[in-house]
């Protein structure tokens, strides 16, 4: 028997298991380095996520009838970043129910991978923050560099964010309240991750070893992150406030690499994905400036997700040698 | 460089692997067939009705097929034999077609009748072009004498060699240009000649610059004055093109070599080009200076299960299966049969199918080669969008070619779509993409006949 079926008869060897596998290897540095911070039980957070998502997608497939795809990878990085997303004293069972919202609310009842329109990660933390604010404003003081850090920091924070929701990132906390007795990490301590936070958020540098990892095998292109820094930065910068701390502290960095550059929630075409990091980073600032909460990543991301369509739309690539519509279907 | 494009996601291409085995190996011609059956319809636009009748005796370059319509070439016997059977039968593409077939004596007789063509003007040009049946041969097989003849309020400038040979596996252009340069070259200056063209531009890819040395080196032999004929105004020049896909198609070969543009639905003699394929031109000269018309084809075979994988000359219409015997055979059972490259070929479904006027290369793959990914969810990654040529957006017309959106699908320029199959090749998720957009461009052109019988309809009333 031949087989027969429609050209091409050949295959790239990229797979979609494939990418998001490279997506989880580019995690592994923040990973690892929220264990040197936070101790054990921030990659305990990430493993649990990570599970707890996989878990989720496998029997909601099941429940739905539907073919199984947790193969393919996709929850277990929903999971990751749900996790990196959170402060390190979560209660587990906060983990699960995120992971449970992100998975089977965002993700399945849309239609599975492809078809969600937001980013689940992005949705469950925001779901999560106006749920439970009280246990994920608690930022402690780092057990391990607890002396590089002046507690007053943390304890301001939770003193100072009552109305802050989850993704406040201590510094930021910082600098919306400035009083005399705060005082912000030094820019090496930040960049280290030596300072309060979200487990995946804090460590800039595995955050960057992670983002060029994913530049160099392709996953990602440059654009989107870079539009999306670059005009969060300049936004802050223009309003007057230390742009070093803004770049360095809060979900920016994680956001530019892993969330803003999302394949399903965010445009394919390079100016979509410019438009989309421009507006994610001018929202961002925005919500970090003058709104409640000092962290706005999140809610700039899935506001720009529910605008991506729209974009899409706009920045549609122009065929080649396209005949401006001379005449209109009539039907 | 390509990292840096792959940074930037700039890329309007693909790199899928070039496996050229076979590009040391010259094009040897097999002979021993014992039975042809020539397909009278091999080309784009209506095919032929048979001249010959069953008994008939044929030699090889004897007509047996006559041009039913103004875009129609002739069919010729390529062995010499007895006409068996003359019957209807299903083209590998699902088009009917009716097939003379040809029991061989054994002789290889050529037709005594054939003399080379006495040439005084355009008109006695195109006709000789015509009378050797000659279609493009990179694949397409649109009649060389229509394409060669563009709507007299188009002014061409420009010849374009097509010698890119982008489709991996395929080496039989590279060859041509190695081993037959001096009759491209006469090819080339002969066409530019009765068509009034002053520039001849060869393309071809930086994965063969022996192939481009040897171009060059012919062509200027034939600059001396070696091969007699006319001299272009402007000469002839070899460009170089970075090896990717999809580089030989037509509309993307003009883009890169001379940053014209083909408007969509348009012609390349609307920016004043015409392109002929490398092998096209050498198979016309070598008619013009022996009056043979094409009946033989050269063709990579290779693929996993071929033992003993090279360029071959067939006779047209000789079954596939007797081209792998004559050929060495196979080392595994053949598990799918492309006529053409992997890109772009047709997976047929008999191993006793003819050759064909427009085959470059027979590929017969092993069960494992054979095998393709299973279709998940898109996750719009954009690698589609990335890697198509003709910047369309795959994703979304496989999306409204799936929902039957004739409309939508318009709007997104579906018809511009070359079916290059870029996108399906480099898509994570697998999809089918351009199956489906082939799909939808049917849908299309289902509405768009539907609207012309509303109009007419409107009218007589
Ligand atoms: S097959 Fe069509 S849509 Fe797909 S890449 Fe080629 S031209 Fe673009
Ligand atoms: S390459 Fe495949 S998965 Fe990626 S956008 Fe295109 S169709 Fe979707």
């Amino acid at each position: 028997m031949l087989h027969v079926s429609a050209s091409p008869h050949i295959r790239d060897n990229a797979t979609t298991q494939r990418i998001m596998l490279h997506v989880i290897i580019a995690l592994m540095p923040t990973i690892i380095a929220s264990g040197f911070i936070f101790g054990y039980r921030a990659p305990l957070l990430f493993v649990i996520s990570a599970a707890a998502c996989a878990g989720f997608e496998a029997l909601s497939r099941i429940a739905m009838k539907r073919e199984q795809t947790v193969g393919d990878l996709s929850s277990i990085v929903t999971g990751l970043l749900l996790a990196a997303s959170l402060p390190v004293e979560t209660p587990i069972w906060i983990v699960l129910i995120g992971a449970f919202m992100a998975v089977v609310f965002v993700k399945q009842m849309f239609g599975g991978l492809g078809s969600n329109f937001a980013n689940p990660a992005v949705t469950a933390r925001i779901i999560l923050s106006v749920s439970f604010a009280g246990p994920l404003s608690k930022f402690s003081a780092l057990p391990r560099f607890a002396a590089t850090v002046t507690p007053g920091i943390a304890f301001k924070q939770v003193a100072t964010s009552g109305a802050d929701l989850v993704s406040s990132a201590t510094p930021l906390g910082v600098l919306n309240n400035v009083t005399p007795e705060t005082q912000v990490p030094s820019t090496m301590d930040l960049f280290l991750g030596k300072h309060p936070g979200c487990i995946g958020e804090v460590c800039i540098l595995a955050l960057l070893i992670g983002g060029v990892y994913l530049l160099i095998t392709g996953i990602i292109d440059i654009w989107a992150p870079l539009a999306y820094i670059g005009s969060t930065v300049a936004f802050v910068a223009q309003l007057g406030q230390d742009p070093v701390v803004h770049l360095l502290s809060g979900a920016l960095v994680l956001a530019a690499f892993f969330m803003v550059t999302d394949y399903v929630t965010t445009p394919a075409t390079i100016v979509g994905k410019i438009t989309f990091g421009v507006g994610a980073g001018i929202l961002t600032g925005l919500l970090r400036i003058f709104s409640a909460m000092p962290e706005g990543v999140s809610y700039a991301i899935l506001l720009m997700n529910i605008l991506t369509p729209h974009i899409e739309r706009w920045t549609a690539p122009i065929t080649l040698g396209a005949r401006k519509k001379t005449r209109k279907h009539q039907s | 460089m390509k990292l840096k494009l792959r940074w930037l996601g700039l890329s309007q291409a693909i790199h899928p692997a070039g496996n050229k085995h076979t590009a040391n190996q010259s094009i040897v011609p097999l002979t021993g067939f014992k039975e042809v059956s020539i397909p009278l319809d091999m080309q784009v636009g209506p095919g032929c009705k048979p001249t010959v009748s069953k008994g008939d005796h044929v030699n090889i370059g004897d007509k047996i097929g006559e041009p039913l319509g103004p875009w129609s070439v002739p069919v010729h016997a390529s062995i010499s034999g007895k006409v068996t059977k003359i019957e209807k039968q299903i083209l590998s593409d699902g088009e009917k077609a009716e097939y003379v077939t040809i029991e061989s004596d054994g002789k290889n007789t050529v037709s005594e009748t054939l003399e080379p063509p006495v040439i005084t003007d355009k008109e006695s040009f195109l006709k000789a072009v015509r009378d050797a049946g000659l279609v493009g041969l990179g694949g397409a097989a649109f009649p060389t004498h229509v394409k060669l003849n563009p709507p007299p309020n188009k002014t061409v400038d420009t010849l374009i060699v097509n010698a890119a040979e982008c489709e991996p596996y395929i080496t039989t252009d590279h060859r041509i240009a190695l081993d037959y340069a001096d009759d491209v070259i006469y090819g080339a200056l002969i066409t530019a000649h009765w068509c009034g063209i002053d520039t001849v531009i060869i393309g071809t890819e930086d994965n063969k610059p022996d192939a481009a040395r040897s171009l060059e080196e012919a062509a200027k032999r034939a600059k001396k004055g070696e091969c007699n004929v006319y001299w272009p105004k402007n000469g002839i020049t070899v460009k170089m093109l970075p090896t990717s896909y999809p580089t030989g198609a037509e509309k993307v070969l003009i883009c890169l070599l001379m940053n014209r543009v083909v408007p969509e639905g348009g012609l390349p003699a609307d920016v004043g080009v015409i392109v002929q394929n490398i092998t096209t031109l050498c198979v016309l000269a070598q008619s013009l200076k022996t009056g043979m018309p094409l009946v033989k084809k050269a063709i990579t075979l290779d693929g996993g299960a071929v033992k003993e994988p090279g360029n071959y000359e067939v006779p047209i219409g000789a079954p596939i299966c007797d081209v792998i015997e004559c050929a060495g055979g196979t080392v595994s059972e053949p598990a799918k049969i492309i006529m053409g490259g992997p890109m772009m070929g047709v997976a047929v479904d008999d191993i006793a199918r003819p050759i064909l006027k427009n085959n470059n290369a027979i590929l017969i793959f092993d069960e494992k080669e054979a095998k393709l990914p299973k279709e998940s969810a898109c996750i719009s990654c954009g690698r589609c969008l990335r890697a198509c040529p003709m910047r369309l957006q795959p994703m979304k017309l496989d999306k409204a070619a799936r929902a039957i959106n004739p409309n939508e699908l318009e709007e997104l320029h579906v018809m511009n779509c070359i079916e290059c199959g870029s996108c399906t090749y480099v898509c994570p998720a697998k999809r089918y993409l351009v199956q489906n957009i082939r799909n939808g461009k049917a849908y299309v052109r289902a509405e768009a006949q539907a609207a012309k019988e509303n109009a007419k309809k409107g009218d007589s009333n």
